[in-house]
């Protein structure tokens, strides 16, 4: 409860701070709307239906592109991390495209796919890979070989070892992997909409209301809203660890 | 008497370690056979070979029966974290149906004494009674041999009576084959019907001794017991007596070579 007190005074002292930036004047003029004004816009936009269709857009094409990374690394997670040899093939191949930053992809993106949400959600699932990938093969790594021989012992083969003691004994490892790589995507997804002309979408609607009216006051609700859904994410799965892999 | 459990000639060699070299013996039906030795003798490569973990270098094993069950003694990495009790102990019967493996798993449960834990996780539990859920699963298992490996090596001395005599009661009850590896001689004295004595490395067997003690057994008037006692000094004899039962120098040396095997792959 204290933590929890000590956390709200923190949000407060973060409101201050930020409202008298905003009414200082030391910045331009509407460069920053204080919260005051912001949260007003907030709840105004709330009710805008045209608001909410830009948050459905983003939320669901960050769902998808979720779903689709853990559809692609998990498998390919449990055959890196039991198949000595594939890893070692695919090791210098993975090495080199890991680094490269998604939002370096979208010119690539848009001439292959074009300007539909295919494009974000393939860049959002090309970042949202490798937290997955990777705390799969680790998590095979520290696999307990005493469970192994337990499973052997009574009976399991390889692919029994492999369903049944291999992937539920990573499923911690998995499961931060997918938060991790929830916040990476959210980023990504933002991005995309801001920077390569899509027509729907959170980023579309922070650009949009900058270069158009120049409403700051929406600007920074659309990035408050977009703070917001990245805490539910990453606090929701956080639960979903806990409640289903309190191990 | 029927043999449960036939070793001949068994010899297994890690590199130029040589682990186990050459044992033979039996373990009759409904038997409890106590393995003895020194620590780092190779018992756990025995038990290894026996149970199919592991290809022996050399000799035969055979079991009359379909499966065998192992008890490990490092219950808490031996237990299935994300299944319940119940689960751990139903995982051997997977190929059985459902009510089936239900009723199993609740009889063995029932036999340790841990009906009411049926609904938890293994880590909810103390260490004696994890240890008595992964006893439970192998006797749901039904093995023709029941294997086990240092199984009470982890516990305090309190709950490694209790487990004990636990043991003694279940194989009685349900005149199971047990075959316990331990390197603690009261231990094996208390527990066996037979008891094997391994030399050091390479593990040989020096003696076979029948146990002298009535089947029903008590840690208190049994372990002061002149049979016990006597027996007891003579394994202890058999250990201690002769050269030192390890070569340190040999078993440091095949360390080094394993290492730099998988430093260079």
């Amino acid at each position: 409860m204290r933590a929890f007190t000590r956390g709200l005074l923190g949000i407060a002292g973060f409101l201050v701070l930020w409202e008298l930036l905003g009414r200082s004047p030391l910045l331009p003029a509407d460069a920053l709307p204080p919260p005051s004004v912001v949260f007003g816009e907030l709840v105004t936009q709330l009710t805008s239906p045209e608001f909410i269709s830009h948050v459905v857009a983003t939320v669901l094409a960050l769902l998808i592109a979720i779903v689709i990374a853990i559809a692609i690394a998990v498998p390919s997670g449990l055959v890196l991390g039991s198949i000595p040899a594939v890893r070692h093939a695919t090791r210098a191949v993975i090495e080199f495209l890991r680094p490269i930053p998604s939002v370096a992809l979208i010119p690539l993106a848009l001439v292959m796919l074009g300007f539909g949400p295919e494009t974000k959600i393939t860049l959002a699932v090309y970042a949202a890979l490798w937290p997955i990938l990777f705390n799969t093969i680790y998590a095979l790594d520290e696999l307990d070989p005493l469970l192994v021989d337990t499973a052997r012992v009574f009976g399991t083969g390889r692919l029994g070892v492999l369903f049944l003691v291999a992937l539920p004994s990573a499923l911690p490892f998995v499961l931060t992997g997918i938060r991790l790589a929830a916040t990476t995507a959210l980023i990504v997804m933002v991005s995309v909409e801001l920077m390569a002309g899509s027509q729907i979408g959170l980023g579309y609607f922070i650009m949009e209301a900058r270069s158009g009216p120049g409403r700051m006051d929406q600007v920074l609700v659309g990035t408050v809203v977009a703070g917001a859904i990245g805490v539910l994410l990453n606090n929701g799965l956080e639960r979903v660890r806990r409640r289903w892999v309190a191990w | 008497m029927s043999n449960m459990l036939e070793v001949a000639d068994l010899g297994h060699t890690y590199g130029d370690h040589e682990a186990i070299g050459g044992l033979t013996f039996t373990v009759r039906a409904g038997e409890l056979v106590c393995v003895v030795g020194p620590s780092g003798c190779g018992k756990s490569t025995l038990l290894r070979t026996i149970s199919g973990l592991v290809a022996p270098s050399r000799g035969d094993v055979s079991l009359n029966g379909s499966h065998l069950a192992v008890v490990f003694q490092d219950y808490s990495r031996s237990l299935f974290p994300w299944l319940s009790v119940q689960g751990n102990v139903e995982f051997p019967l997977r190929s059985l149906p459902r009510a089936e493996r239900r009723a199993r798993a609740a009889e063995a449960l029932e036999w340790v004494g841990l009906s009411g834990a049926a609904r938890k996780r293994p880590w909810q539990l103390s260490g004696g009674m994890q240890q008595r859920v992964a006893i439970a699963r192998a006797l749901a298992y039904r093995p023709a041999l029941l294997l086990m490996d240092e199984p009470f090596a982890s516990v305090d001395a309190q709950t490694r009576f209790e487990l004990e005599d636990l043991l003694l009661r279940v194989r009685r009850e349900h005149d199971t084959t047990v075959l316990v590896v331990t390197h603690d001689i009261d231990e094996s004295v208390y527990l066996g019907d037979r008891i094997l004595v391994l030399s050091g490395s390479p593990a040989r067997l020096v003696a076979d001794l029948e146990v002298p003690l009535p089947a029903e057994r008590d840690q208190v008037t049994t372990r002061t017991d002149e049979g016990f006692v006597a027996l007891r000094s003579k394994v202890a004899r058999l250990l201690n007596v002769g050269k030192p039962a390890l070569d340190v120098e040999k078993w440091a040396a095949a360390e080094r070579e394993s290492l730099s095997e998988t430093v260079s792959s």
